[in-house]
């Protein structure tokens, strides 16, 4: 397990470089240099994208931001293609012709996981490739300008859900992907986001890399223009969103539920959806009902996590 | 000498694939090449092979896991049919992009709706354009032969392969078939030694960027060119084959044509319903001939034109529609070719048949082969875009 300080965590080698085109603000990028610093030095890896804001950013040709191996297939096959590179790494290996520590990490959007790549996930998921699939969720299709996916919070304001006269935001509740991955039944699944020292991302990014087997990491990774908050309160999102219990950090591990952060003071969900302008018809006048709804809602899944760990 | 043996097309062509011992092979079931995989994954289960073998979740995954194992560094392989070919559609395309010389093989099957199992070549040639190399076989033979040459040609030009046949007809029907040993097969195809790849020690690779319009237009280019390079690959593999089988193969089979005032153009399993109404009209005294096409990209344009510049009437067989209101596919490549070579004397009309399994019989060439006798006689082409038994 990595038990680097902050300070020797962010010392470690970047395998993402400088220069990719994502926004300022956006939690996609911060997501995979987090997990890929946590790849041992001397270990290769190839790393899988799904398309994505991710991968049209980050590999135009010719130019890649990837220092490592990189693979980007299509939209809904982000696993499959990452199944096939493993799989092949496996014939080398038996060969004889590769002697060298890979490692295989696949990045999709909410949109390239929990809905378009979904049952290539639970495919690959299901035959058990010794590889990770993170999840960089931003709750959207922000590629393609901020669509609603099954990530998509309730009530949410998309392109696709407008906050209208009539239908306000998304009528439906967001997908429990992570909980999905569980009953997999793979060996290692974990939910993060960036908080504090980035200890617990960390940990868990370790950890999924260097479980044998599939594992799946699922980070909340806010988007500004989706989310509309001012770039440089994207800490401060994910840290409301831990403290309002909205995304508990958890993991499970061969089936065991562990809490990995109580709040002291579990927080009003107001207070992690009042920072985002997605949510700002929630606050108007006479919508009261959709906050308490929401609030409600979050209880539930909370208390269902409780009692998952065993609290 | 060859070993003689009874095989199925479907039982030939995962022999040929045990007898290569690619890297992965990564397959869904599907009517009626599904037989490929169980017998491949047989070879897997019994240490028969080295072939790691990933049962996918479906054809889009299949053809997702083989992009990724070839592009990792290992020969990859596949096969399909029918609606399997459509759902891997899009990714034909990008392994086609990304260069990577996958071998699928097809036995070839109708596309729904109506729902229907049985032959015809919609689906093959619904993904004529998705940039892979595509070779056609008559019999179980060419299958199995045309399956030890793919990884030669593909790998030669850096292009994906299809290796097809027909549905039930040669891929579940049990002829003899004529094998070649193992050891020269091994010879034959070689290792796989791409340039560079996902795992090559002491380089990373990235693979299937994002194009701008400043650099897609030349990725195309380049694609084309690597179509328009395989032709002479073709020959060079053929003759190689032919040195060790005594089987020669091109572009495609000529035959009766030298003297041949009357030809039909076709694909596939029918070439051997053909060959034998022409026989009988040949003993009638008639001059008809057959042209087989056996690689179907890249497209036999030189063959065709040479083949039928002399003759009177033509008819091509097309075993699917276009539904463009005028012509199949093959009708219209074959167009093409003669315009594009400045033969203009023939006349020439189209014909869709054996659609979803309609049976196909000696006797149904013979009336194409009323139909263009009429033509050679009169002059008159009359309607280009017609139906064979059909009712209504």
């Amino acid at each position: 397990m990595s038990s680097d300080t902050l300070k020797e965590n962010v010392m470690r080698e970047e395998r993402l470089s400088g220069g990719h085109r994502m926004c300022a603000g956006c939690g996609s990028p911060i997501a995979i240099r987090t997990v890929l610093r946590q790849l041992e030095p001397g270990d290769h890896a190839v790393v899988t994208g799904a398309t994505s804001c991710m991968e049209v950013s980050t590999f135009m040709y010719p130019y890649t931001a990837w220092k490592d191996s990189f693979i980007h297939n299509a939209f809904a096959n982000a696993a499959a293609t990452c199944s096939g590179v493993e799989t092949a790494y496996k014939a080398l290996k038996k060969s004889g012709k590769l002697d060298d520590t890979y490692k295989f990490i696949t990045f999709g959007g909410d949109g390239g996981t929990y809905d378009i790549g979904f049952q290539s996930l639970s495919g690959a998921m299901e035959r058990g490739h010794d590889m990770v699939y993170v999840c960089y969720d931003n709750e959207a299709y922000m590629n393609t300008g901020i669509q609603r996916s099954s990530s998509t919070p309730h009530f949410a304001d998309t392109t696709t859900t407008p906050a209208g006269k009539v239908i306000p935001g998304k009528l439906q509740k967001k997908k429990d992907l992570t909980k999905i991955m569980v009953a997999h039944n793979v060996p290692y699944v974990a939910q993060t986001t960036f908080i504090g020292n980035f200890k617990d991302i960390s940990e868990k990014a370790h950890k999924a890399i260097y479980t044998p087997g599939a594992a799946f990491l699922n980070i909340m990774a806010p988007c500004p223009r989706g989310w509309r908050y001012p770039t440089e309160k994207l800490m401060e999102v994910t840290k409301a969103a831990v403290e309002t219990c909205v995304w508990p950090l958890y993991e499970v591990i061969e089936g065991k539920y562990t809490l990995n952060y109580m709040p002291k003071n579990k927080l009003p969900v107001a207070e992690y959806l009042k920072m985002q302008g997605r949510f700002a018809h929630m606050f108007k006048p006479g919508n009261e009902w959709m906050i308490e709804q929401v609030q409600q809602e979050v209880d539930k899944n909370w208390e269902y996590l409780l009692k998952s760990c065993g609290l | 000498m060859g070993i003689r043996e009874r095989l199925s097309g479907n039982e030939a062509v995962a022999y040929a694939m045990k007898q290569i011992n690619p890297g992965v092979m990564g397959a869904f079931p599907i009517t009626p090449s599904t037989e490929i995989p169980q017998y491949f994954s047989t070879y897997v289960d019994n240490g028969e092979v080295d072939t790691e073998f990933i049962a996918v979740e479906s054809e889009h995954s299949a053809m997702s896991t083989c992009i990724g194992a070839q592009a990792a560094g290992c020969r990859a392989i596949s096969a399909t049919s029918s609606c399997g070919l459509c759902y891997m559609t899009e990714m034909l395309y990008v392994a086609a992009s990304d260069r990577l010389p996958i071998t699928l093989a097809v036995s070839c099957r109708a596309l729904s709706g109506p729902i229907n199992i049985n032959n015809d070549h919609s689906d093959a040639m619904g993904v004529r354009d998705a940039g892979w190399l595509m070779l056609f076989a008559e019999t179980n033979q060419e299958a199995y032969d045309n399956y030890l040459q793919a990884m030669r040609i593909a790998e030669a030009v850096s292009l994906p392969i299809m290796i097809c046949q027909d549905g039930f007809i040669t891929s579940h029907a049990i002829e003899n078939i004529e094998l070649v040993e193992t050891e020269k097969v091994k010879a034959f195809v070689g290792e796989y030694k791409p340039a560079h790849y996902l795992l090559k020690k002491g380089e990373s690779m990235a693979v299937g960027a994002y194009a701008t319009p400043a650099y897609y237009m030349e990725a195309k280019r380049q694609q084309a060119q690597a179509m328009m390079d395989a032709r002479e690959v073709v020959y060079k593999v053929g003759k190689e084959f032919e040195a060790m089988t005594g089987r020669g193969y091109g572009m495609i089979e000529s035959y009766q044509m030298d003297d041949a005032e009357e030809a039909i153009v076709i694909i596939g399993s029918s070439a051997g319903t053909a060959k034998e109404a022409i026989k009988r009209l040949r003993a009638q005294g008639r001059k008809v001939g057959l042209v087989k096409v056996r690689v179907f990209r890249p497209f036999p344009v030189l063959e065709i034109a040479e083949a039928l510049k002399n003759v009177k009437a033509f008819a091509v067989m097309d075993k699917t529609d276009s539904f463009n209101g005028h012509c199949g596919p093959m009708f219209a490549e074959v167009s093409a070719s003669l315009y594009a070579q400045g033969v203009t004397a023939p006349k020439g009309i189209g014909y869709i048949y054996g659609l979803g399994g309609r049976d196909v019989r000696v006797e149904s060439i013979e009336k194409v082969f009323a139909q263009l006798e009429q033509i050679s006689k009169t002059g008159e082409v009359g309607e280009t875009y017609r139906y064979l038994d059909v009712r209504g």
